[in-house]
């Protein structure tokens, strides 16, 4: 039971970073490549009516966290204040960059909510990528199950780190690269002509770098926690993992060449999917490890709600979530197809 | 220790407060937007259609602020209230990840639908587009108060041995009786806000002599919805919940009412300031025996006062208590007498030309924010010194590690944030309603170019 609420937050976690990640993608992109104001107009169109449901798995992410294991919320959620206070502050004043531009026809109005959505996407990647930095990483946890992380402290992982360091810097750098090319993915799925191209273009010069910072990431990780092989080595199988993380690495750059934009977004989902799985997988019992004492770690043993409370959940949620997959499926279909330019904006 | 107490408790009072102010609007909205989708269905006049697409334009800027604030609150339960969710996440945490993924998916599902799919689908799956969304509007402030409800009346659970709670009845939970009374009181609100909003901007497209056909049909939805729930809003909900507060908070109810001793008859108090002190109400305004009728059917029962309990159990803040129920109280009672008049006018055929009348329902406008505001801020406050009633203090809930200092700054952030909300808000809104549901001159423009 416990081993199945674990995978379904990180289902949940992975879902949200494949959906909403295209879309923070475009934001990052979207001063960039989209220059003029029909073009921004196109941008954010092939967002609009889905990225509001892409956010909802964050919610329906930390609603399921929160209802499996309460005392990881509890203490990460506060250990973490101010970097989740930035992240909400951010995500207001991006939803309301995407909602409000096209509703004055002006270029003070709309260089405004153009610098709302953008900027905040390019923060939210790095802020993402190194939240998941920290959980790898650990914090220094207390007797009583509590932490609580500064901004930044002297930038080592130390038994002391603050939100920002080296290593957490680099977690932040993957993920802004790989969400941006996961985006470009997307606009060159979804536009046609100069957009198409550019974003095309982007993606295939991000290429090397993403190879780059995703063995950079593996080196760290190994370096700073190498017990973290420990689950690949008594289960074999999951080297599977990065096999597969490496083959999404080479389709990405074989369609990227041949300009295969669905296979070329379905290999970035593919690699998110993967990378994700892989920390999950080499995580797993813990969820938050200790940074002075391996038996403070919060683990799915110590975290975890009662077991009535578990197994009722699972047919609620799989309830719940098999009608939300449906709504998906039919929401896609419905705006599937590339963007034109004769429809009015939103 | 205290200070950093207080910050938390202002923190999740003031975001909350004024995310409340967008959802009571959507949820308010969203079933007289799917009348007037029935109605241009049904009567095939055109004008319904637009009727419709003014308000979704409302609707939208309204959802998205909705949106925008209502993320915060979530992850306020873990960032400030850490040890509440440590010990409670086994129960409330069910009703928040189902409001996640039955609501909010299929709200974000049929919204961009909704606003933007019009051309896309057919009269019938735009129909449908919008009745879903009220669906999932209206199960989102279920499960909401079922959260809430748990902490005013707990029922359902069991203590595990690490200290938390889990939930031992899905549906116990799920069916808390104080759950439905109030989930009907609010749902009831949130309508009153969405009848005076319309029939609002209704008076004043007629005061303002545009629009004034669009002003009639505003009005005449929105009278005819005010008042059955202006009524529904006193009568049986709030006069049902307000039995049960009594039965199951009774010294919460004497605060409410500022009740400092024990009476038999007990007397109702219409005006007075609570004075702490001298345990009494100054200058009050009373009305004999209704107090004892109201709770208990009989002018001759006994209401117990707040000498009869522990000051350890007292609210925290009564006079603000005090203030909240009689401000939300009263605003209740005009509503009834507004919409009572506005109907009779209706009836009569006399409304739109009755000018002092379009002025009164015009100016009623911002009210019904208030006196929700004011009763959830009653039912808030009222539950002090409790987290959990009963179970947990407030006192005990808070995140130890988030300092005051941290506390401050991040409420000072969303201080001046929603600010920025609230001006674009308001600016955006006020423009929609200056352009009014004609056809969009935007649309006019585009299509003069494509001539």
């Amino acid at each position: 039971m416990l081993l199945v609420w674990f995978w379904l937050v990180a289902i949940m976690i992975t879902g949200y970073v494949l959906l909403d990640g295209f879309d923070l993608g475009a934001g990052v992109l979207h001063l960039l490549i989209a220059k003029t104001d029909q073009e921004r107009r196109t941008v954010l169109r092939t967002i609009g009516p889905v990225w509001d449901g892409n956010e909802v798995w964050l919610i329906a992410g930390g609603g399921t966290l929160y209802f499996a294991f309460p005392w990881l919320y509890a203490s990460a959620f506060s250990g973490f204040y101010l970097p989740l206070m930035i992240v909400l502050w951010l995500l207001i004043l991006r939803g309301i960059g995407i909602e409000l531009r096209g509703h004055i026809d002006s270029p003070v109005w709309r260089g405004f909510f153009d610098g709302c959505f953008a900027i905040p996407s390019i923060l939210l990647t790095i802020f993402f990528g190194a939240a998941l930095g920290n959980v790898i990483r650990g914090v220094p946890l207390q007797k009583d199950g509590y932490f609580f992380l500064s901004l930044w402290t002297n930038w080592r992982v130390g038994p002391e780190p603050g939100i920002l360091d080296w290593y957490t810097v680099i977690a932040g750098v993957v993920a802004l690269i790989a969400l941006t090319i996961h985006g470009a993915h997307y606009i060159a799925l979804k536009t046609s002509g100069d957009l198409s191209l550019r974003a095309r273009r982007i993606a295939g010069l991000l290429w090397p770098a993403l190879l780059l910072v995703t063995l950079l990431s593996l080196w760290a990780t190994l370096s700073i926690h190498p017990n973290l092989l420990d689950n690949y080595k008594s289960h074999v199988f999951l080297f599977a993992i990065p096999v597969g993380v490496a083959a999404s690495l080479l389709a990405m750059f074989l369609f990227q060449r041949r300009s295969k934009d669905k296979a070329a977004f379905l290999s970035s989902s593919i690699y998110l999917i993967f990378m994700l799985v892989g920390a999950a997988a080499a995580v797993y019992p813990n969820l938050l490890v200790s940074t002075t004492d391996p038996s403070l770690n919060i683990t799915v043993y110590n975290a975890a709600t009662g077991p009535h409370s578990l197994s009722v959940g699972l047919v609620f949620w799989g309830f719940g979530m098999a009608l939300a997959i449906g709504y998906f499926v039919f929401v896609y279909r419905m705006f599937r197809g590339k963007v034109s330019d004769g429809e009015s904006a939103h | 220790m205290e200070s950093a107490l207080l910050i938390h408790r202002l923190h999740f009072a003031f975001t909350v407060t004024f995310h409340y102010l967008f959802p009571q609007l959507t949820m308010g909205l969203a079933p007289l937007i799917v009348v007037f989708k029935t109605m241009a269905m049904r009567t095939g006049n055109e004008n319904y259609n637009r009727a419709a697409r003014f308000w979704a334009k409302i609707f939208g800027i309204n959802f998205l602020m909705g949106v925008v604030t209502g993320i915060p609150m979530e992850f306020q339960f873990g960032t400030n209230w850490a040890q509440f969710s440590r010990v409670t996440g086994g129960v409330i945490g069910q009703p928040l990840v189902m409001e996640g993924v039955f609501a909010f998916f299929l709200e974000s599902a049929f919204l961009g639908l909704f606003l933007y799919g019009e051309k896309r689908i057919s009269a019938k799956a735009h129909w449908w587009s919008a009745f879903l969304l009220f669906l999932g509007s209206w199960l989102s402030g279920y499960f909401i108060i079922v959260t809430d409800a748990w902490m005013q009346h707990p029922v359902a659970y069991e203590r595990l041995a690490n200290g938390g709670f889990q939930v031992n009845s899905f549906w116990g939970l799920l069916l808390n009786p104080w759950a439905i009374l109030q989930y009907a009181h609010n749902m009831s609100g949130a309508m009153i806000t969405g009848v005076f909003v319309m029939s609002g901007v209704g008076a004043y497209y007629i005061l303002e002599g545009k629009f004034q056909e669009y002003g009639r049909i505003f009005l005449r939805v929105g009278v005819i919805a005010g008042v059955i729930f202006c009524v529904l809003q006193i009568f049986p909900t709030g006069d049902l919940h307000g039995k049960y507060t009594a039965k199951y908070q009774p010294v919460t109810t004497a605060a409410m009412e500022g009740l400092f001793k024990s009476e038999t008859g007990a007397a109702i108090v219409i005006l007075g300031q609570p004075d702490e002190e001298h345990q009494r109400i100054d200058n009050p305004l009373v009305v004999n025996k209704v107090l004892s009728f109201l709770i208990y059917g009989t002018t001759a029962a006994e209401v117990k006062g707040l000498n009869e309990y522990p000051k350890d159990v007292w609210p925290t803040n009564i006079p603000l208590l005090y203030y909240s129920y009689h401000i939300m109280a009263g605003l209740g009672t005009i509503f009834v007498g507004v919409m009572l008049i506005a109907v009779l006018l209706l009836w009569r055929k006399k409304l739109y030309q009755s000018r002092w009348m379009l002025w009164i329902i015009m100016l009623c406008l911002p009210l019904p924010y208030i006196a929700n505001t004011a009763g959830w801020m009653t039912a808030e406050i009222g539950r002090q010194p409790w987290l959990v009633y009963g179970l947990m203090r407030t006192t005990e809930g808070y995140s130890k590690t988030v300092h005051a200092g941290n506390g401050l700054f991040t409420l000072i952030g969303f201080m001046g944030l929603y600010t920025v909300l609230a001006i674009l808000f308001l600016y955006l809104v006020h423009r929609e309603i200056g352009h009014g549901p004609e056809p969009e001159p935007e649309n006019v423009h585009t299509l003069a170019k494509a001539a």
